[in-house]
């Protein structure tokens, strides 16, 4: 094992860059499509190269109003994303120590997880229709439904990047050094300041990581949305009705803008990390480093 | 532990001083347990909102009645007998909807085949083969990546490969191998299954990455070392060390394939019936009790898949 690489490596060298070219060459072939021409259509060879596809969605004559469902869509998720950060850590601390119910919800999150998502949609949409019938039955007549982006949707989505969050925050936690609490609170820190001083800068990366889970997986979401969202849609419903109808390179245009956002997120969110992690490193005291 | 922290919490107010000391005193007031729930709470509460109700809905639905118009709130076993129809009447022959379920279940096991075989080696190659810590990362990142962009695009995105006059057909055409455009390849069983492929792979791969990460690499040389040949290092090393993530894995692309409907629908041009389309096309008919009835089958068959998975391995310890 040691002279040299063996031949098993240069096997799966090759396997894996086959996995990666599968991966990413069809995503590829879309982002150049949607830059045809005029006459473009849903196939190569590319017929002439422009922004029109492009331009024409912003213009917004598509067939449905896709700015609407951008707006939308880009602020449950960022609701999304605050919430699944606030909940996760602080649920993530709890886990640190036992209590009562820690199983019940160590179990529902991963029900939630596992549970086929269209099952879980079907039950939010038919608890809010419940509640919508109570409603009209004892208060309100001419009451329309409760159901709606940030009820429903909301919820439907918490369910799907919840669980995610609080899977990073068992990883953290297990990496985490509790000496260096202790230390904190030898000095006579509050369990507040130990946590917003202590415990939060060193966990900050990999918060941002949840955050960043949470704004993608909702900005995506599909399955989950299809029953529980309400009256309006979201931006992937309406590329996913899309599907069906649309035979214009405009579908392939919309795609490159949804990824788009996807990336810059991510970009976003690796290079604070990035930045975080230096800063930590060149700051931080070395505090820690001979007990490891 | 517990009690150490507990000693602390009371000796704290002493060490604290000054404006510290109220708030020093509050917080030891707040027993352990309390603080526990108002941690933990919130998210238990979304859970129960959002989660565990919504599922005891659907089971208690699936036992209402219905007509063209509205959910009628009294019991019936119409859901499922509707669901049912004439199976009895067909037997020996399969059902519809007994068909579809075979059907579901054979897309189920393609998949998961496909997914294991190749998750595991791609996990396999950056665990044992990629050496620096860096390129461990980079190369995972870049196979991470692809799960974060909407599943639509990658499905879609085969559209151009595979369709009549795609990339595929018209270079097998060029080139001579066939004559007339294949017309499988797109919207069919083939695309399912290859879509399936293209975005779940992922799931596959972290958990089983995770679990190769773990082992020694101490008892691979001394598998080497006693003389075992590199299949039999893999077969009596690697792999029984690598099982958690590989049921991990397992669970979520079994669960994830049995309950899809839009994979199925947009890459099998809406033509192929699955457990998950079942349940859609009933909601679309307005018909909530026998789609309830149909979740509540499904969940019963996924649940039986996943505790025959977790026999063989402890979920809660690995994680």
């Amino acid at each position: 094992m040691k002279e040299g690489r063996p031949r098993s490596f240069y096997v799966l060298a090759i396997f894996f860059a086959a996995y990666v070219l599968f991966l990413y060459g069809p995503m590829i072939a879309i982002y150049i499509l949607s830059f045809q021409g005029p006459q473009g259509g849903l196939t190569f060879p590319m017929n002439g190269v422009s922004t029109y596809w492009l331009a024409k969605l912003f213009q917004g004559t598509g067939i449905v109003d896709l700015g609407a469902a951008f707006r939308r869509s880009l602020l449950l998720g960022l609701v999304v994303m605050a919430v699944t950060v606030v909940l996760s850590v602080a649920a993530g601390m709890a886990f640190r120590r036992k209590f009562r119910a820690q199983s019940i919800l160590f179990y529902s999150a991963i029900a939630s997880l596992i549970v086929p998502s269209i099952i879980t949609s079907l039950g939010i949409s038919l608890e809010f229709r419940i509640v919508d019938d109570l409603i009209k039955a004892h208060w309100n007549e001419n009451f329309e439904t409760s159901m709606g982006l940030l009820t429903s949707g909301l919820g439907a989505h918490l369910t799907w990047t919840l669980p995610f969050g609080l899977l990073i925050m068992f990883a953290i936690f297990n990496r985490f050094d509790p000496r260096l609490e202790e230390a904190a609170r030898d000095l006579g820190a509050t369990p507040w300041q130990t946590f917003r001083h202590v415990v939060l800068p060193i966990i900050l990366p990999s918060v941002i990581g949840i955050g960043l889970f949470g704004f993608t997986l909702s900005w995506d979401e599909l399955a989950r949305s299809s029953q529980a969202i309400g009256p309006v849609n979201t931006l992937p419903l309406d590329l996913q009705g899309l599907t069906t109808t649309v035979t214009k390179p405009d579908i392939y245009a919309l795609g490159t803008v949804i990824s788009a956002v996807s990336f810059a997120v991510i970009t976003l969110a690796l290079g604070t990390i990035h930045m975080l992690n230096k800063r930590q490193a060149a700051k931080g005291s070395d505090a820690g480093k001979g007990l490891v | 532990m517990d009690t150490s922290e507990n000693i602390l919490h009371q000796a704290s107010p002493g060490l604290a001083r000054g404006s510290d000391t109220a708030r020093a005193a509050k917080a030891a007031r707040l027993s352990p347990s309390f603080i526990s729930w108002l941690q933990a709470g919130p998210m238990m509460l979304v859970f129960l909102a959002f989660f565990l109700i919504p599922l005891v809905f659907v089971v208690i639905v699936s036992f209402w009645d219905y007509n063209e118009y509205q959910l009628l709130p009294a019991f019936s076993g119409r859901g499922y007998t509707d669901t049912f129809e004439g199976c009895i009447a067909q037997l020996p022959d399969l059902c519809t909807i007994g068909k579809t379920y075979l059907k579901t279940l054979k897309l189920c096991f393609m998949v998961w085949a496909i997914t294991l075989f190749i998750g595991f080696w791609v996990a396999y190659f950056l665990a044992f083969h990629v050496k620096s810590k860096t390129w461990q990362m980079g190369l995972s990142l870049l196979c991470t990546i692809p799960f974060w962009t909407s599943n639509v695009i990658r499905m879609i995105a085969w559209i151009p490969l595979l369709g009549r006059n795609g990339l595929v057909n018209s270079g097998l055409v060029k080139s001579r191998l066939i004559d007339q455009p294949v017309e499988w390849l797109l919207y069919s069983e083939f695309s399912v299954v290859l879509a399936l492929v293209h975005l779940f792979t992922f799931f596959m791969v972290v958990p089983i990455f995770n679990s190769m990460i773990r082992i020694d690499k101490s008892l691979i040389e001394a598998a080497y070392d006693a003389g075992a040949t590199g299949f039999q290092t893999l077969v009596n090393v690697v792999i029984p060390l690598a099982k958690p993530g590989i049921v991990i894995g397992s669970i979520f692309v079994i669960t994830i394939v049995m309950g899809d409907f839009i994979t199925i629908g947009v890459m099998g041009g809406q033509q192929i019936a699955a457990a998950g389309k079942i349940i859609e096309t009933r909601l679309n008919a307005l018909q909530f009790p026998a789609a309830a009835a149909n979740a509540v089958i499904l969940l019963a068959i996924t649940f039986l898949i996943i505790t025959m998975m977790s026999r063989i391995v402890d979920i809660r310890k690995e994680l």
